[in-house]
């Protein structure tokens, strides 16, 4: 079996009927094949988000992969290579803490088993920033928080935990939720199978009832909705 | 001049992020250091969750600190179980309130659920991800404290001074870089995590769990305690060793060999269990995890997450196929020795969480300890090493500038080594000599064995090197300099074991079957004149 990491080659003792994972291959290349080969991993399991590569062009958790022969695996997108498989993670706190993704004030609420469900999905995010190579809006917005930021930013908003829902809101107004194509494409990639593209829209409700609008659009909603056929910004339709 | 920092705290896991935030209420001066980014460190991987008695029943408190003691086998710390125990109630509103989404019951509380070797229920749980959340939740507040992360470096030695047995600082490999620099502190905090990773390919932890800091600590005049405590877990996949949990066994679920027959009860304790089982294997048979008569619905309410691993991980459906498993190294119960306060026998260094041995898990560790004991004890380091920091008034760093040349030495003396040997094939063949000689069963012809052939590579070190020669995210030259000091560590485990002529907990010898009362005691290495030596 043959793949191929970040443009070069490796033949692969495997037969092709065996199911290998990527990040044990990847050991195995290191160990005897080239011992330069530069990637993360941590927890083999699947929940510590070390390990994120695409492979053939889509984002995977490496030790969740079952190579195939002819694969290609290359880095993630929208950062700084580093080195082969390492991307720069730097820009990751500064996102969450410009979505002020945290508890801000806690509240008294008392939190019902219906209370916690709401967030259930969404605190799985295990940080692993396929999401944020597979946005396409950072090829036009270096600055766009993203998604996994977002997502995590309504983990609070829903929480009743949280007092502070107000200046959540307002954090990701700018750069933020009207920036989002709705492209979906977080969705397909992420492992913990979170709706970001939905975490999104539910954003955008609340950023409406917060008296927010999409600055997209203009000033408000007399200024010419395109309800047909718009598809970058907030789809009242919510598709 | 570099920079001087109130408290440092090594590691970036619970116990870590738990001590920064404590320490953030008595100085802005603090940061966060380690080989890792903050969210994948090995508390993401504990499933179960974290035990404390939450009504103010004194009955029960005791039961929780009695199931403790019973666990520990007679060589657990009192003092630190009860404070641990007692305060168990208060760790957890900490976390609650901090946000972590404890699963909640019917009447509007944190839910509990019972747990091996409890004798009440008094689990709390995340659904099945209670380490992971716990952790993005506390990340999620050092981001809103603005503490400050160093990711990604690697500590190679501590500072010390000699004459008054004090911490200055570490020194440290920038891994994107290869650059070292110095760092000072006032106070620090070793936070880093378990050894369990000197098991290599023959573990449930992380690849990041190697030690080394351990060993740096060593080298400085720290006590290494209860070493040889290592614990096996009965049921990991084959395959790449993924944790099935206690709950497969706890619902149900039968251990059969490769005839489809049981040849346990499944629900003994965890090491009997794993002995039993590796005993089969050991003797060429399979072991297998058999779910199919629980039923899809039942399987997938009740062990979602093990039943979404297995398939994932091996194809396979517990509904449909028995799962073949392997007992796996799982949690090291030794570590630094510190105290109640956490302090180390070095002035102004503290430890904590699962790279210190406060003994509250002594022989062996209770489920649903693990994680009380970071956070409790992580919170206590925070605290106490930043309100030590007000006693430190003069701080000098200047005459530490000539063991810095040595070190820069050191790292490009690497750089020249020959590379004659695979340093990564002997990381493999180490993994696989502990778990064999110095895992379930030990003996002392075993240990011996393994020490022999460890020595050798230690000799052969000189021999070894790094192919990557470049200075960016060299990989190679990290997991060399982690490699040796995992050859001086996996030595001082079979030393510690050695020693423990008896079988107790964990700690399992088929030369001294029984537990002996002379051994109602620690073990502890320290290094002298460059030998190292082990204490009862």
């Amino acid at each position: 079996m043959k793949i191929e990491i970040c443009g070069k080659s490796y033949l692969i003792s495997n037969k092709p009927e065996s199911s290998v994972n990527l990040l044990t291959t990847l050991f195995q290349i290191k160990n005897t094949q080239n011992r330069t080969l530069a990637f993360r991993s941590g927890c083999k399991s699947g929940v510590c988000g070390s390990c994120a590569v695409r492979v053939n062009g889509i984002e995977k958790l490496a030790c969740k992969t079952t190579i195939q022969d002819g694969d290609i695996v290359e880095p993630l997108n929208n950062s700084i290579i580093l080195k082969d498989l390492i991307v720069d993670l730097n820009n990751q706190d500064q996102f969450l803490k410009q979505a002020k993704a945290f508890l801000s004030k806690g509240s008294k609420n008392t939190i019902s088993k219906e209370d916690e469900k709401k967030i259930d999905i969404e605190t799985n995010c295990i940080l692993c920033n396929s999401c944020f190579s597979s946005c396409p809006v950072y090829t036009v917005n270096e600055n766009f928080i993203g998604p996994f930021a977002l997502t995590r930013n309504y983990r609070y908003v829903e929480d009743k935990k949280e007092e502070e829902i107000n200046n959540k809101i307002t954090s990701v107004q700018k750069n933020g939720v009207w920036d989002c194509t709705l492209c979906g494409n977080c969705n397909m990639v992420c492992p913990s199978r979170i709706d970001i593209k939905g975490d999104i829209e539910k954003l955008r409700n609340k950023s409406a009832q917060f008296g927010y609008n999409n600055p997209n659009m203009g000033t408000g909603f007399d200024s010419g909705i395109n309800f047909g056929t718009q598809d970058f910004g907030f789809n009242p339709n919510g598709f | 001049m570099s920079k001087i920092y109130d408290v440092l705290i090594i590691g970036n896991g619970g116990a870590g992020l738990s001590a920064a935030l404590e320490a953030k209420k008595n100085s802005d001066n603090i940061a966060v250091l380690s080989k890792t980014y903050p969210t994948t460190s090995q508390t993401s991987q504990a499933q179960g969750g974290i035990n404390g008695v939450l009504n103010d029943s004194i009955e029960d408190i005791n039961k929780h600190i009695f199931d403790t003691i019973k666990s520990s086998h007679n060589i657990g710390n009192i003092k630190t179980i009860e404070h641990m125990c007692k305060n168990a109630k208060e760790t957890i509103q900490w976390l609650d309130d901090l946000g972590v989404p404890f699963s909640r019951n019917s009447e509007n509380e944190i839910a509990q659920r019972n747990f091996g070797g409890s004798s009440k229920p008094r689990t709390c749980y995340s659904s099945d991800y209670t380490g992971m959340k716990i952790l993005h939740t506390l990340y999620d507040t050092c981001l809103k404290e603005n503490i400050e992360f160093l990711n990604e470096y690697l500590v190679l030695n501590f500072i010390k001074d000699e004459e008054s047995n004090t911490i200055k600082g570490i020194n440290v490999l920038n891994i994107k870089n290869s650059e070292i620099s110095k760092i000072f502190a006032k106070s620090i905090i070793i936070a880093s995590g378990g050894y369990g990773g000197l098991y290599h390919n023959f573990t449930t932890n992380s690849t990041a769990t190697t030690g080394e800091v351990l060993t740096a600590a060593l080298n400085i005049g720290c006590e290494l305690e209860n070493m040889e405590f290592v614990q096996f877990h009965p049921t990991s996949l084959k395959q790449n060793r993924i944790l099935i949990s206690e709950s497969a066994r706890g619902e149900g679920g039968y251990l059969v060999d490769q005839h489809g027959d049981r040849f346990i009860d499944e629900l003994k304790p965890r090491d009997e269990v794993s002995r039993a089982i590796y005993e089969k294997i050991t003797n060429g048979d399979k072991i297998y995890l058999d779910l199919r008569h629980i039923g899809v619905k039942e399987l997938k309410e009740l062990m979602p997450q093990e039943y979404n691993l297995t398939y994932e991980f091996t194809g396979l459906k517990m509904d449909e196929s028995i799962i073949e498993v392997i007992p796996s190294t799982h949690y090291t119960m030794g570590g630094i020795k510190v105290d109640i306060d956490t302090k180390t026998n070095i002035e102004n260094l503290y430890a904590c969480g699962e790279c210190a041995s406060s003994r509250v898990h002594g022989a062996n560790r209770l489920g649903g300890n693990s994680l009380l004991e970071i956070i409790t004890f992580g919170r206590v380091a925070g605290k106490n090493a930043s309100l030590n920091t007000n006693n430190i008034t003069n701080f000098s760093t200047e005459e530490y500038e000539k063991d810095f040349e040595n070190i820069k030495n050191n790292l490009e003396n690497i750089f020249l080594l020959p590379n004659n040997i695979n340093f990564q094939e002997i990381k493999t063949s180490l993994g696989k000599i502990l778990f064999e000689k110095v895992g379930l069963f030990k003996n002392e012809t075993n240990l011996q064995e393994a020490l022999r052939t460890i020595k050798t590579w230690e000799n052969d070190l000189s021999q070894m090197g790094i192919e990557d020669k470049s200075k960016v995210y060299n990989t190679d030259l990290k997991e060399f300099i982690e490699f040796q000091k995992m050859i001086k560590l996996s030595q001082i485990i079979i030393l510690s074991a050695l020693e423990r002529k008896e079988s107790r907990g964990a700690h399992y010898r088929t030369d001294y079957l029984n537990e002996d009362p002379n051994y109602d005691k620690s073990t502890i290495v320290i290094q002298q004149n460059d030998e190292l030596k082990v204490m009862l």
